[in-house]
This record gives structure tokens, sequence and C-alpha cells, in this order.
């Protein structure tokens, strides 16, 4: 693990919420892969055992800051200023996966896109996030 | 009043009665602690209180943002319910959340959502996340909810599977 995925793990360790739902990442070089276990908090309607949009959208915005994190010298997490959900596919209750590219990485903001899918095929986006992050140290 | 505003009328009420289940029968919402206080139509109402484990910023106790964007997800999905004319079933197509200013530690934060347009198709909503009034708002959400029939979908929501039957419809 580089010193700076080891300085992104501890500070998903001590998140509260990151340890809430239980993220877990491993890194190639720059890029991250997030991995979200499933549990059965996360569902959103039983009776067709999907996940609750707001779980999959949680763990998004993780996997986004997680990689402005990981590929900038910030001290501090990226503060989210917006953020838009395109909900593609119905998330299964079973684990989820995302990965997430920065388009751009100023000195004030960040842009970010992050998809989450199931299974194997990384193509087979069940949710994406498009946000927007305020990178400022003195924001 | 026609037959359809009953229908709808007698829905609401269903809803208004079964307000506690609505929310209660959804686990992330139950594991994140929301809590439906208040359906009109056309609109509703919720609480989620402060809580050390939703903590996204540890130096700060400020509550994760994805807190807020579940809440104001599912509660616009909810106001949806209060404006429909027959249950449907329904799934979030797109949701577009502004973080205003980050929540107070330690205080509640309050939400209200309202469908101002409905097509035979899609949902359209606003949402608030607020402390107190909508003065001092958190952050704000717009989204869009695809309908479906509820004889092809489970709503997954008690309430609405209650009116559901009451009224007769495919289960």
């Amino acid at each position: 693990m580089s010193p700076r995925a080891a300085q992104l793990q501890a500070f998903l360790d001590r998140t509260p919420f990151a340890r809430f739902i239980g993220m877990e990442f491993e890194t190639n070089g720059d890029q991250l892969i997030a991995r979200l276990p499933f549990q059965k908090k996360f569902i959103g309607n039983g009776a067709i055992n999907a996940l609750h949009g707001g779980a999959t959208g949680a763990f998004l915005e993780l996997t986004a800051v997680a990689q402005v994190y990981l590929q900038s010298d910030l001290q501090r997490p990226p503060k989210p200023i917006n953020l838009t959900i395109d909900y593609l596919r119905s998330a299964k209750g079973e684990d989820l996966y995302a990965r997430a590219i920065v388009h751009k990485l100023g000195r004030r903001m960040a842009s970010v896109r992050a998809e989450a899918w199931q299974g194997k095929d990384p193509d087979k986006v069940v949710t994406a996030l498009q946000a927007h992050f305020l990178v400022a140290e003195d924001g | 009043m026609s037959e359809e505003n009953e229908r709808q009328d007698m829905m609401l009420k269903l809803m208004q009665q079964n307000a506690r289940r609505i929310m209660s029968t959804v686990p992330w919402a139950q594991a994140l602690g929301f809590e439906l206080t208040g359906i009109e139509k056309g609109r509703a109402f919720a609480k989620v209180g402060w809580r050390e484990d939703l903590v996204g910023d540890p130096d700060t106790g400020v509550i994760y943002g994805g807190v807020l964007t579940a809440l104001l997800d599912n509660l616009s999905g909810v106001c949806i319910n209060t404006a429909l004319k027959k249950p449907m079933s329904m799934a979030t197509l797109d949701l577009r959340i502004d973080y205003m200013r980050p929540a107070d530690k330690g205080r509640d934060i309050l939400a209200e959502a309202e469908c101002y347009h409905i097509t035979r198709n899609v949902a359209f909503t606003h949402a608030w996340a607020y402390h107190e009034s909508r003065d001092k708002v958190i952050a704000t959400a717009a989204g869009t909810f695809a309908l479906n029939d509820i004889s092809r979908w489970a709503s997954g929501n008690a309430a609405m599977d209650i009116a559901n039957k009451m009224l007769g419809g495919e289960k």
C-alpha cells in the first residue's frame, strides 16, 4: 500500500459514516476500486430485494471523495458542493463496486464522475454519480 | 366530488393513518433513523436526529452528506405517493443534490419534499433539508422518478400496499 493509500485508509478508519457502511478499497497506482460488502440495512425495497438509492448514492459519493483524496495531497477530505445521481438499473441486494474518474482537479474545485456496478462487469453500470467538490484547504 | 378524487382522498387518509409504517418498513431509512413527521397532498415531512455514527467529518462532527441524499430521496418518493391518483410503484431516475451549508453538530435535520408535476410515466420533485425552518437550508434536491404499474412491481411501501388492497387493486 502506497503512503497516500495508507493515509486514505486511516481517514476512512476514523470517519464514522465510512465505518457505518463498511466501505473497503484497493488501489492500482492512483486508481481506486471501492467495495461495499452487502448488509441487510442497505435495502430500500424488501419486496424486490433492491438496495436503497440513498445507500448506493452514499457509497458513490464516498468513492468520489476517496479518489480525489488519493490522487491529491489534500490534508482534509473534499467537501461536496453538488451531485447528480443517475439510477440506471435496479441495484440488487449484493456487494457493490465503484470507481471514480477525476475530470478536473483545480485549486478550488474538483469535478468527478463515479460509477457503481455489481458482479464482474464494470461496464454494466447500475448507478452513476457526477459531483463537484470544494478542495480549497481554507474553504 | 368525482370518484377519482374520492379514491385519492382515501389513499391520502390511509397514508396518514399508516404514516409510521411508511419509512419504518424501509431498512435503509430505519438504519439512518428517518422519521416521517407529516403528510399532505403532494407534500411530505421528515426528521433525522444527529448521531455519532453518521458523522462524515470526524474533525467537525458534521453529518455525512450521503445521509441527506438518502433522506431527500426517500422523502421525495413518499411525497409522490400522496399525489398519485392510484397506487403505483416508483424508482428514482435521477436525483440532484446541492449542499448549501454543513449541518450543525448535534442538531436535528428536518426535511420536506414536494411533488410539483406528474405525468403518466414520470414524477418531478423538489426537496429541502434544514434546521428548524427553510430559512436555514442545508441541502436541496431535485428529483425525477419513473412510475410503474403496481401490478407488475411490488411497491415496497406498506401503506401503499394496504391502500392498494383496500381499493381492490391487484396484489
